[in-house]
């Protein structure tokens, strides 16, 4: 197996260079595992990280007269995700069989859909850099079963097969041919898992291999209309992961054919150690999947009833709710795309905003800024915040009736999350309360006008700049507390004389 | 006391009455197995000792009064069936170490029953055959004649039933291997229609067409196992959700009126003339019993065994792709590299007549194929079922002879698979259209028994089994015994 034949290296560098000439051209197989509790043809459970095997019953073994059963709940999750992506449901779905030998492949054939996916023909709007929209079609999703894990380590000179995966319910989600950046293609494979999750459909947990995807890539002079030859590179599992992989395949891609190649259509894997893609299989090497219709099991019927009733579960959609988040509470388009990210986000900072409905921004500021970063830095999720909607709302609460400034709000931020205490609390235990009281302001003002003759007379011979160091000589004679606007206030009719 | 010739329903009533008791009936049928397993080679594997303890176990509920129809009756099972904890090979070398940790569906009813397994009967390897030559266990003897075979796959099932050995053993047929064999062996087979039997836990050879069913001495018996064997199961998304009648109840449906439809195609060429007189007569005799014969057609019948032999190989290619050697059944000793163990555990663990299909059917599901051989198939066999619809709109059952000739010797069809193939030419159609059907003895040419034919309506099986009950009213054929066997 040929590791490169690129034997001249890829520097990322060409890409800007070469944009005007090349046009890149991408689609997305996304595979993505249902949340259901048990497989999709057989009883076992689901759960990640059982010890090998442990959740392998008869049918996931693949052994001699067993039968798949269809779960119906993964059909039900399939048909969510159609209806979130305004798709076509096929009436009657069938399940086929996609034939190859492996051994983590236990009844030497994939169970999946081919000809007739249960949902056809959908699709997912994406934001450019630009801030203008941009709409992916959906090819079509379908239904099928996960493999299981080949294990080659600690096993000397032996493999070992793990079937716990095997069977595990995915919908593989294809797109057309439709994104022309690393940039869009990972900003539609964020709104793909945005939306799995909105859908309580799939954990989208990228480690564990929940969410993955393969992506086609090719390029085409600009102006060419046909296609350039793809190259399909295999289960990338992190959004960084894929726009690095697209980029080395792009620059590879157009570096054969500036030299005179041509591209092989092929699958190639990407290694993220060395941050390369590398010849896995040629088109001559595929496999013929001898594809067709299960016949243990009957095509899926999904009627309107049942479609209703699907419907009738869904959630507000993420592009729905940002959609509502800009309207109802002023926020950018930006600002409100970062809120609906996740349900959960979205869900927090509205709590947020019904304990504070007199200042949205402050709390779509709060939640993005101090709170985001906290999480971030501590690892958590949302869901696991140590402070909850109501503590957020008490602290922003203080900054809009004056109690602190924003800036001391940050203080007891960071005291509030070490310590799960409330604002109040904090603000009492550390003596931060806003100093607002006029005279005690105008005390220490006269205190530092008195001891900083030279900068008085400086300033009123006209150094404006020196307004600052008042302000600065106050707050800090107040431990920060005086109140800003007040400060400023007082500050400039004293200055004046 | 002769137990081994005694009707199903007879021997319920004398375990009852405790004329004898299961021990006894066991003992009596594993002892004439022990005696003729060595010339009809049968079953592949005899369970005496845990036969013996669920008899004594049947016994004691007997004792109580706790027992139904079915209770210390013994029985043979085709090794198509997994057993728990009884080695199930399929009679393919692929299986020869394998132990089912389950036990099929139909197994576990018949169980429940308080039925005794006496062992597992011989069959083509894999159901793939229709003379019991493909087994790696070697051919199983025709009861009637050792020099000739007994028919397949279900070879060693028939010829368990015919030899008296048991009074039921269970079977399973894709193209013929219930009815085939039946009329070889001059026994009652039944192939309920497709969906009727679960197929969980027996060995898939071809999804679409497989269909568990009986083999017994007569309607009446297989009445009496089909109520216990049929029925939905969750773990068979293809059984059918749909109530069981009480078939035994059903053998008494009158015949006056019924129209009975002469498949034209099925008297044409091919047909052995002595075979076509004992059918003939047959039809005579459900004329006089107030039945009315109208001629009936199914022209495109003739394409049923290409459509079947580009259908089943298809699926066997994908059903037989588990048996690599990694989990269960044959492993190449010392293989270099995963594809020599794939390779050579498949190589050494399969049969000719196996390979010969998977390679078949590997080939007419490659790109490019698919249209041309397994959609066009799929094609004919919806024109086929459209065809016996057309036929069952005038007619309430079809009759014809189950096979074009009696039982032929060893070895004259082994060296040329079409021959073989065309053995089946008559009982295709039905698996093709998911159709009931049986064959119950209606004569003897040269002293070889010979099967007439009946393939009614999908779950008609009450129709079939009445008719051919009030036949066997009328006609003794199905308790003749091979001679030696008696």
């Amino acid at each position: 197996m040929p590791i490169s034949e690129n034997p001249i290296g890829t520097p990322v560098s060409l890409l800007a260079m070469n944009n005007e000439t090349w046009e890149t051209v991408i689609g997305l197989e996304i595979h993505a595992q249902l949340s259901t509790n048990s497989k999709i043809f057989s009883a076992s459970p689901t759960a990640y990280g059982a010890p090998p095997n442990a959740q392998a019953n008869l049918v996931d073994l693949g052994y001699p007269g067993v039968l798949p059963v269809l779960n119906a709940a993964a059909v039900g999750m399939a048909v969510k995700f159609g209806l979130a992506i305004g798709a076509e449901i096929t009436p009657l779905s069938v399940f086929a069989r996609k034939n190859y030998f492996y051994p983590d492949l236990p009844k030497g054939y994939q169970i999946s859909q081919y000809e007739l996916p249960i949902v056809a023909k959908g699709h997912m709007d994406i934001v450019l850099e630009d801030g203008a929209a941009k709409r992916i079609g959906i090819t079509r999703a379908h239904l099928e079963e996960d493999a299981g894990k080949s294990m080659h380590e600690g096993l000397g000179a032996h493999s070992g097969i793990d079937l716990n995966r095997a069977g595990t319910p995915l919908i593989e989600i294809v797109s057309e041919p439709d994104m022309r950046s690393a940039k869009e293609a990972v900003a539609y494979l964020k709104k793909i898992h945005t939306l799995v999750r909105y859908l309580e459909i799939c954990d989208g947990n990228m480690q564990e291999g929940s969410f993955r995807c393969d992506a086609n890539v090719s390029v085409r002079r600009r102006g060419q209309e046909k296609f350039g030859t793809r190259a399909e590179i295999k289960n990338i599992n992190s959004f960084r992961f894929v726009e690095k992989a697209i980029h080395y395949e792009v620059a590879r891609q157009i570096d054969i054919i500036e030299s005179g190649g041509k591209v092989l259509q092929e699958t190639r894997l990407y290694d993220p150690d060395k941050g390369e893609t590398r010849s896995m299989r040629s088109k001559e090497e595929a496999n013929d999947y001898r594809y067709f219709p299960d016949p243990d099991l009957l095509p899926v019927a999904v009627n309107g009833a049942f479609i209703a009733q699907i419907r009738a579960t869904l959630p507000e959609l993420p592009d729905e709710k940002a959609a509502r988040f800009a309207a109802a509470f002023g926020l950018s388009a930006y600002d409100a795309g970062v809120l609906t990210a996740s349900r959960e986000l979205g869900d927090y900072f509205e709590a947020v905003v019904k304990l504070i409905p007199q200042d949205p921004k402050l709390a779509a500021n709060w939640v993005m800024g101090e709170l985001a970063a906290a999480l971030n830095r501590d690892g958590i999720d949302i869901a696991a915040s140590k402070l909850g909607p109501a503590r957020v709302a008490g602290l922003l609460q203080r900054i809009a009736d004056g109690t602190i400034s924003g800036k001391i709000a940050k203080e007891v931020f960071e005291a509030m999350w070490s310590s799960g205490t409330d604002a109040d609390s904090v603000i009492a235990e550390k003596g931060l309360k806003q100093i607002s009281d006029p005279a005690a302001i105008e005390k220490a003002i006269d205190e530092v006008m008195a001891r900083s003759p030279g900068q008085l007379a400086d300033y009123r011979a006209g150094k404006d700049k020196l307004f600052g160091y008042f302000v600065g000589q106050v707050m800090k004679a107040t431990g920060g507390k005086a109140n800003p606007a007040q400060l400023n206030e007082l500050l400039k009719k004293k200055l004046a004389g | 006391m002769t137990l081994h010739t005694k009707s199903l329903a007879a021997l319920a009533a004398g375990l009852r009455a405790r004329e004898f008791s299961s021990v006894e009936l066991t003992r009596t049928l594993l002892a004439r197995i022990e005696a003729y397993q060595p010339q009809l080679n049968a079953l592949i594997t005899v369970t005496g000792p845990s036969a013996m303890q669920a008899a004594a176990v049947a016994d004691g509920v007997l004792a109580r009064g706790g027992a139904g129809p079915l209770t210390g009756i013994p029985l043979v099972h085709k090794d198509i069936f997994c057993t728990e904890g009884v080695r199930t090979t399929c009679a393919s070398r692929m299986l020869d170490n394998f132990v089912a940790p389950y036990d099929a569906t139909v197994v576990a009813k018949l169980k429940a029953e308080g039925m005794i397994m006496l062992g597992k009967a011989n069959m083509d390897e894999f159901a793939m055959g229709s003379s019991n030559e493909t087994s790696y266990y070697g051919p199983v003897r025709n009861p009637w004649n050792p020099q000739l075979v007994p028919g397949g796959s279900s070879g060693g099932s028939a010829a368990v039933v015919a030899a008296r050995l048991a009074p039921f053993a269970s079977a399973t047929d894709t193209g013929g291997s219930i009815r085939q064999p039946a009329a070889l062996c001059g026994v009652t087979g039944l192939k309920p229609t497709y969906g009727r039997v679960s197929r969980y836990g027996m060995i898939a050879f071809a999804s679409s067409l497989d269909q568990g069913g009986t083999l017994t001495t007569s309607a009446a018996d297989a009445a009496l196992m089909l109520r216990a064997m049929a029925g939905f199961d969750v773990r068979d998304s293809t059984s059918v959700e749909r109530a069981v009648p009480d078939y035994v109840a059903a053998l008494e449906l009158p015949l006056a009126g019924m129209k009975i439809g002469l498949l034209k195609e099925f008297f044409e060429k091919g047909l052995d003339r002595e075979n076509e007189r004992c059918v003939r007569e047959a039809l005579a005799v459900y004329e006089k019993l107030g039945a009315k014969l109208l001629e009936v057609s199914l022209p495109n019948l003739g394409l049923s065994v290409p459509a079947y032999y580009v259908v089943a190989p298809a699926e066997c290619s994908s059903n037989l792709a588990r048996f690599d050697g990694v989990r269960f059944g044959h492993r190449a000793k010392d293989p270099k590299d995963l594809m020599d163990l794939y390779k050579r555990s498949r190589g050494e663990g399969f049969g000719a007549e196996v390979k010969r299909r998977i390679m078949t059917g590997t080939y007419v599901l490659s790109a490019g194929y698919y249209d041309a051989y397994y959609l066009k198939a799929q094609k004919v066999r919806r024109l086929i079922a459209n065809e016996f619809e057309q036929a069952f709109a005038q007619v309430d059952v079809v009759m014809g002879p189950t096979t074009p000739t009696p039982a032929f010797a060893l070895g004259s069809k082994t060296s040329d698979p079409i021959t073989m193939y065309l053995n089946d030419i008559y009982t295709i159609g039905a698996n093709l259209a998911g159709l009931p059907a049986m064959s119950i003895p209606c004569g003897f040419v040269h002293n070889l028994p010979v099967g007439l034919q009946l393939i009614g309506r999908h779950f008609a099986e009450e129709r079939l089994l009445s008719a051919a009950h009030a036949y066997q009213r009328e006609s003794d054929w199905h308790t003749r015994i091979p001679a030696g066997y008696e």
